[in-house]
């Protein structure tokens, strides 16, 4: 059925050389590390012409189904793409929202049309997606969505807001999880899930500043919004089982993403790196004890993660606890992260206090701002302190509380 | 992959850990545990004659010396298991005996001694000593050649199951470096052996006073390699520590879980605290790294500075870990916990003895430092 698959080695040799020789142009403006750090126009535009190109060089949604747009490749050919991608220090994929969670979600439960709809343009960034799931008042308990979804003949109208959209006045589609019926049994049941167009009369996504003073998402407003009905996915009142398979997805416990990768990682070296070229007690950081011990404890959180992703492809080495691994990842990753922001701006001493945009800021204050947007990972998704309850209810089987 | 990355894990390791499994809850009930603890031998003779028939004390020695010829990636698939029930037995101490006699020993002492361990002969090491540096070449001890004889002296402190033991091994300065000895068990008066108090009820171990011993030369093992089994025995040790430790955080989750699950305070099970219920997910996840590096340290532990690098990693992760999990698992039982017969307290004293062999968590990360940072 496939036609003659590459070998590895020569494809692997094939990216590599294709990426050298196509990876953009360092801007002279600060890139942001992730999608939810988006906050410029021309940051938006460079990020999005990077992906099409990716795409456009069939280096993108491999392994999604040809006739959606994709290659129909096995994984392992996505894998060394994505990894080159990291390694060479590209810009990540910017659709990161349609590529990762929407896409495998429209292909995992949506119907023949949505896919032939929808999955190509996450792809080409021709249709870029956001996400409402939060809203003002309901953060982590997702189930208790308020936002209104009546349905009038073939349309839905909606009121009511949502927060948290990243890339809210860039994209054009939507997940949305809405409250269709609010006298169900319990609240769970009363949701739907859409797939809904932002470009609607009605709908208003207006950006919110976050703590780093940039901007990067926004609070959506719904004023009598309508929008088709045959934009639902799964089915009316089942909109909580479609946000939990969602969820899955954003947190990496379940496969099936399109690849390229979703962020600029900040590696542990980085960090080693500057403690190299800073100074405690007229040496460098990395000749003091106490900072050494710190640097060790981080390099070795990292090598846990590595480690942890090696051992859980053997079942015989997780057979108590199969999805503790997959279920921490969100967690250890975000935290991690942060810690490391938070590291890295502390060995910088009296220069720990600029802030970007200052010309004496090292490494133009990136460590600061990475430490400060590192909290999108720790509350976004579920906060690591409800990661904590559900691991602890799910994989240690202790009661609700 | 990378090597950094690499976890190997066979069909005979997995099967092992399952088998090591049932053999340890069947021998190993936490009745079994404390009764030991008032019984004078170190581990049930029958118990120990059947883990020799199963072929555990030969696993990694070669075929040719009468073992199965494995590595120590089962050897751990065995220890990790032993460690969950708080099992004691001198298989730690047997298996590095071992290794100590392949890495350095003659010849005619490896024909001698290695099948005779395979077959179950306990075979304890003699490194600690009053000092109570983990420094393997910090040694008082000596020995000196007279004639065809060695003449020993010195203390060795913390030999486990020494009196229970066939041959013992021993670090000793000879000729100004650091040795070792094989001391037959037999030429030691039972008077120079004397019971040591240790934190951990469930272990024996023994003072050796060496003044006055004496063994023919031909004991002594091979000078020339000796520096390099020993700092391969550091290596083992580790691993096999950090083996019991994991296992360890394991049984003392079993012990805590249960309480969360049962106990209620205020009309709650007290598990759906969140104080309580987090703290058990941050013990959880310090098991799920530590495991890793175990197994990866166990898969690149002869691998140079990798392997030095991954057995350090997987010593300091589950040392601490276990300590950790021991300390609240005496804390969640509440007063229950402060009482002898609480099992919080058996887990937490057997993580000083897996924390307080062989360096601990700091001790490893200073090393670690010099290794990855210079």
């Amino acid at each position: 059925m496939n036609e003659e698959l590459p070998d590895l080695e020569d494809f692997t040799k094939e990216v590599h050389e294709w990426v050298t020789n196509n990876k953009p142009e360092t801007p002279d403006f600060l890139l942001p590390q992730t999608f939810m750090e988006v906050g410029t126009d021309e940051q938006f535009q460079y990020l999005k012409a990077w992906q099409m190109k990716v795409y456009e060089a069939g280096y993108l949604g491999m392994s999604w189904p040809k006739e959606y747009g994709g290659r129909s490749m096995p994984q392992v050919y996505q894998d060394i793409v994505t990894r080159e991608l990291v390694d060479q220090s590209t810009p990540f994929m910017v659709n990161t929202l349609g590529l990762n969670w929407a896409g495998p979600l429209i292909l995992h439960m949506g119907s023949e049309e949505q896919k032939q709809a929808y999955i190509q343009k996450i792809l080409s960034t021709e249709e870029i997606w956001c996400q409402g799931f939060s809203e003002p008042d309901n953060g982590s308990d997702l189930g208790n969505a308020q936002l209104k979804a009546v349905r009038d003949g073939d349309e839905f109208v909606l009121n009511g807001s949502k927060i948290w959209t990243t890339l809210g006045t860039q994209a054009t589609r939507m997940i949305l999880l809405a409250r269709t019926n609010p006298k169900s049994e319990n609240k769970y049941k009363g949701l739907t899930f859409f797939l809904s167009p932002m470009h609607v009369e009605g709908i208003e996504p207006r950006p919110i500043q976050k703590l780093t003073n940039e901007y990067g998402f926004c609070q959506t407003f719904f004023n009598d919004a309508r929008i088709p009905a045959d934009c639902i996915i799964g089915n009316e009142g089942e909109g909580w089982l479609v946000a939990m398979k969602t969820l899955m997805f954003e947190r990496g416990a379940e496969g099936g993403q399109a690849g390229g990768h979703t962020s600029m990682k900040t590696t542990v070296d980085e960090v080693v790196d500057l403690a190299q070229r800073t100074y405690r007690d007229g040496q460098l950081s990395t000749q003091d004890p106490v900072v050494r011990d710190e640097l060790v404890n981080l390099i070795m959180d990292s090598r846990a993660m590595t480690l942890n992703g090696a051992r859980s492809k053997i079942p015989a080495l997780n057979s108590e606890r199969p999805t503790s691994i997959s279920m921490a990842g969100k967690l250890l990753a975000t935290e991690f992260n942060k810690k490391m922001g938070d590291v890295a701006t502390s060995l910088q001493g009296s220069n720990a206090l600029y802030f970007v945009g200052d010309d004496n800021a090292i490494d133009g204050a990136r460590w600061q701002r990475s430490y400060f947007n590192a909290f999108s990972g720790t509350i976004g998704g579920g906060t690591t302190q409800i990661q904590k309850n559900i691991i602890g209810e799910r994989v240690l089987g202790l009661p609700k509380a | 992959m990378s090597k950094e990355s690499e976890i190997n894990f066979t069909e005979e390791q997995a099967q092992l850990l399952e088998i090591a499994e049932n053999f340890s809850k069947d021998k190993a009930p936490i009745a079994a545990v404390r009764a030991q603890i008032d019984i004078e031998e170190g581990c049930d003779p029958a118990i120990w004659k059947e883990m020799a028939e199963l072929g555990w004390l030969g696993i990694a020695i070669p075929e040719e010396f009468g073992g199965s010829g494995l590595g120590m990636g089962e050897v751990v698939s065995i220890t990790e298991p032993m460690g969950r029930q708080l099992f004691s037995t001198p298989f730690i101490s047997t298996t590095l005996a071992a290794q100590l006699l392949l890495d350095a020993g003659t010849e005619a002492q490896q024909k001698a001694y290695l099948p005779r361990i395979a077959e179950g002969s306990i075979t304890s090491i003699a490194t600690s000593e009053e000092h109570g540096d983990w420094d393997l070449t910090h040694i008082s001890c000596t020995a000196t050649a007279d004639g065809d004889s060695l003449k020993l002296a010195g203390t060795k402190t913390l030999v486990t199951d020494a009196k229970d033991a066939e041959t013992i091994i021993a670090t000793v300065k000879y000729a100004g470096s650091s040795c070792l000895v094989l001391i037959d068990r037999a030429a030691l008066d039972d008077a120079v052996l004397v019971r040591e108090k240790v934190l951990d009820q469930t272990r024996r171990c023994f003072r050796i006073s060496l003044d006055g011993v004496t063994v023919p030369l031909s004991n002594l093992l091979d000078v020339k390699r000796s520096s390099a089994a020993l700092t391969r025995h550091h290596k083992l040790s580790c691993l096999l520590l950090a083996a019991e430790a994991c296992g360890g955080i394991a049984g003392a989750m079993d012990v805590t879980l249960e309480y969360l699950k049962t106990r209620k305070q205020f009309e709650r099970y007290i598990g759906s605290y969140q104080s309580l219920k987090h703290t058990m997910v941050d013990i959880l996840l310090g098991m799920e790294a530590a495991r890793s590096f175990l197994y990866h340290a166990a898969t690149v532990i002869d691998d140079g500075e990798l392997g030095e690098i991954a057995v350090r990693m997987a010593k300091a992760k589950a040392g601490e870990v276990f300590s950790y999990a021991g300390d609240r698992a005496i804390q969640f039982h509440g007063g229950f916990g402060f009482t002898f017969e609480c099992d919080a307290q058996l887990f937490r004293r057997r993580a000083f003895w897996t924390e307080n062999q062989s360096g601990d968590a700091i001790y490893h990360r200073k090393r670690l430092a010099n290794l990855l940072l210079d």
